[in-house]
């Protein structure tokens, strides 16, 4: 398999996982927001704290953590922009 | 002067640009005590903001095409993602989400969840390699990946659609404030509020609107954090709201259950003589609705609305702005970044101003108190004057209940600092606020629409042998003539019957978000594939939203799929068609296999020239 091909093994990997990462927060523990939400966390009741925040915040954590990942991945196959902005 | 140094100082520009709006709030407080009237501090407050975007505008003014059109793509990280930012919050995630949490409790939070997740769906398929295709608007990477004419000009067609839907609610949302700011008619408002996004954008494009957006997400944060933090602060409810409210939901679930939860019939609202657009609590503020009917209610709004998020043309191509494709991938991170802090302090800035006029035992509270009583003050009767706020005596008890408080969702926001008794100077920096969050949306907009009709249009199909001046007359040509038809139709006030700014998203989700995804994922993807996708997708959504919407056939949903929610079906067609008709067509020649070979690297140059 070429550079190439494997460097595009690895994002699509990338991908998927961050998407099912998403798909958690997004969607998962929304299905159970009845169930979850007599539990509490600061003192929110849980399904209200994940839409109002939780879920909002986790994906801003997602986006940080994804773009540093291909960046290593595109690293890792020579494939880095160079540019430190 | 502008250039090359320009971008090393940009901390230091925009923290002195900080710094002096952070003054010219101070003095215009001093200037509030010393007795200048409500009215001069409204409209200094509008003025100098505006005033300023217009300078910033002038002075960002170009002759280059790829200025013009991508900012010359040398936009640093951090100051993309504040633009993006206020390119993505408009009037209506400033001032009506909070009063959606407001009314709609966790149901409305849908949203909240729907236009932030879909950032995701931004960076892990679409903004990285659009950024490394170089095109200058959404039609060229689809005219160009597919090839053709008809390709381009369907594209062109769903981001019309889709941003006009959006931009005449913009403008709508920049005359209301610039007519209540400026104390002139709305008409007259709408046409105000043109000429100052005009002034944004004309002299420099996507240059003059990037670092006017930047000028505009500080001014509409300022604004809306400062109240928020007062507020709390001031009312004992904890210095840092986020964290703190836990008691108050808590207490509003109690009010709630004290004062109970009626909805209206419609008759009854009818009968007391409700103005149109008011709307009064019945759905709980933090208490989930129950069943699996409920629950797939919520998920699928927000499905729609991330989707929609990842196919809206003006917030992808803030992304072809950035130096390299890295930098596109990190600048969608700190967009949602910076529209997290927005959005999380909505739903306090909704506990909050809920709990004040809901909890008897506070002195800002107003059910369960004497209507005579209600009435006389100041502010509810100002709102009720305007028709903004209402009160029907349903059960003719002299008392006011909670289903008798009728109140439109803009309010919560425009309202809260001058109800928890905060100096007008707050209410003078939330129009401020107000106004940069309609003008920056509806200038990316405007911006979207008009490059794709200048470059898709004009210049790939018409004349392609344009030079430059005459590219970039045409481009301004059309800017105005795009602005002047959105100020027209919102001036005309007929907006209700354009719909919501949801539809936007459910528009453009039919129409490219697979031709989009597909274009980079899948090669075996073919032109008549994404074509027929397009159109079909298009028109099956569109063809949905007649039958469903209550104003047209008013049709019953099919499994909840309302016509906030009819880009499900439009992009559920699109993918199917588009597979199918790829799959049936011979698969794309070898040089566009190569193409997206080429895309799908992040380093080298761009796919298409600088200069295109």
């Amino acid at each position: 398999m070429s550079n190439r091909a494997k460097h595009w093994e690895k994002t699509k990997g990338q991908m998927i996982v961050t998407l099912l990462l998403w798909f958690f927060f997004g969607y998962v523990i929304f299905m159970f927001g009845e169930s979850i939400n007599s539990a509490s966390f600061l003192g929110y009741p849980l399904a209200y704290y994940m839409c109002a925040q939780g879920s909002l915040l986790a994906f801003v954590v997602i986006l940080f953590w994804s773009a540093n990942k291909q960046e290593k991945i595109d690293e890792e196959f020579g494939f880095n922009t160079g540019e430190d902005d | 002067m502008f250039k090359g140094k320009f971008i090393d100082n940009l901390p230091k520009i925009y923290g002195t640009y900080t710094g002096g709006f952070l003054i010219f709030i101070i003095l215009m407080a001093i200037a509030e005590q010393a007795g200048m009237t409500k009215e001069t501090i409204g409209i200094l407050f509008v003025a100098f903001t505006v005033g300023i975007y217009a300078f910033i505008g002038w002075l960002s003014r170009t002759v280059q095409v790829d200025a013009y059109y991508v900012a010359g793509r040398t936009v640093p990280t951090v100051f993309n993602g504040m633009a993006t930012a206020a390119d993505w919050m408009s009037g209506a995630s400033f001032v009506a989400m909070a009063g959606g949490i407001y009314f709609g409790g966790y149901t409305y939070m849908a949203f909240l969840v729907g236009w932030t997740g879909g950032y995701i769906l931004v960076s892990s398929l679409l903004a990285p390699y659009l950024r490394k295709f170089g095109c200058y608007t959404v039609p060229d990477f689809i005219g160009t990946r597919y090839g053709g004419n008809l390709a381009r000009f369907c594209a062109v067609v769903v981001l019309t659609l889709a941003s006009f839907t959006y931009v005449t609610a913009q403008i709508n949302a920049t005359g209301t404030i610039a007519a209540r700011a400026l104390q002139i008619p709305f008409e007259l408002g709408v046409w105000v509020g043109l000429v100052s996004i005009l002034l944004c954008s004309m002299l420099g494009g996507m240059r003059a609107v990037t670092w006017t957006q930047v000028a505009q997400y500080i001014v509409l944060i300022t604004a809306y954090l400062i109240p928020v933090f007062w507020i709390s602060t001031r009312g004992g409810y904890g210095f840092f709201p986020h964290l703190m409210l836990g008691e108050e939901v808590a207490r509003l679930g109690e009010l709630e259950a004290q004062f109970g939860l009626v909805k209206n019939a419609a008759a009854d609202i009818k009968a007391a003589g409700v103005p149109g657009g008011l709307k009064s609590i019945s759905l709980p503020h933090a208490g989930v609705p129950e069943g699996g009917m409920a629950a797939w209610k919520f998920i699928s709004l927000a499905l729609c609305m991330m989707v929609g998020t990842a196919s809206l043309p003006h917030i992808l191509m803030r992304y072809f702005t950035t130096p390299s494709v890295k930098a596109a991938r990190k600048s969608v991170a700190w967009s949602l970044f910076f529209i997290f802090l927005l959005y999380s302090s909505a739903p306090m800035l909704a506990t909050l101003s809920k709990l004040s006029l809901m909890d008897p035992t506070l002195p800002t509270g107003i059910i369960g108190k004497e209507i005579s009583a209600v009435m006389a003050i100041d502010w509810v009767s100002a709102w009720t004057a305007q028709k903004q706020a209402f009160i029907a005596d349903f059960n003719g008890d002299g008392i006011l209940q909670l289903n008798e408080w009728f109140m439109r969702g803009d309010v919560v926001v425009l309202s809260t600092p001058e109800v928890a008794g905060l100096p007008y100077v707050i209410s003078g920096l939330v129009a401020a606020g107000g106004m940069a969050a309609a003008m920056s949306t509806a200038d990316g907009l405007v911006l979207a629409i008009a490059n794709a009709l200048s470059h898709d249009i004009y210049f790939k199909m018409v004349d392609p042998k344009a030079d430059v001046r005459k590219r970039l007359i045409v481009a301004r040509v059309l800017l105005v003539i795009i602005g002047a038809a959105g100020a027209y139709i919102a001036s005309m006030r007929i907006t209700s019957i354009l719909g919501a700014v949801a539809w936007a998203f459910d528009f453009a989700m039919s129409g490219l978000f697979f031709p989009l995804v597909l274009g980079v994922w899948w090669k075996r993807a073919t032109r008549q594939g994404a074509i027929a996708g397009m159109i079909a997708g298009l028109g099956s959504g569109t063809a949905y939203l007649i039958y469903v919407y209550p104003k047209f056939m008013g049709n019953p949903a099919w499994l909840g799929i309302d016509h906030l929610r009819f880009g499900i079906i439009g992009a559920s067609v699109c993918l199917v068609v588009m597979v199918v008709v790829s799959l049936m067509t011979p698969e794309p020649d070898s040089a566009t296999q190569k193409m997206v070979d080429e895309l799908r690297v992040p380093s080298g140059k761009t796919i298409l020239g600088k200069q295109h």
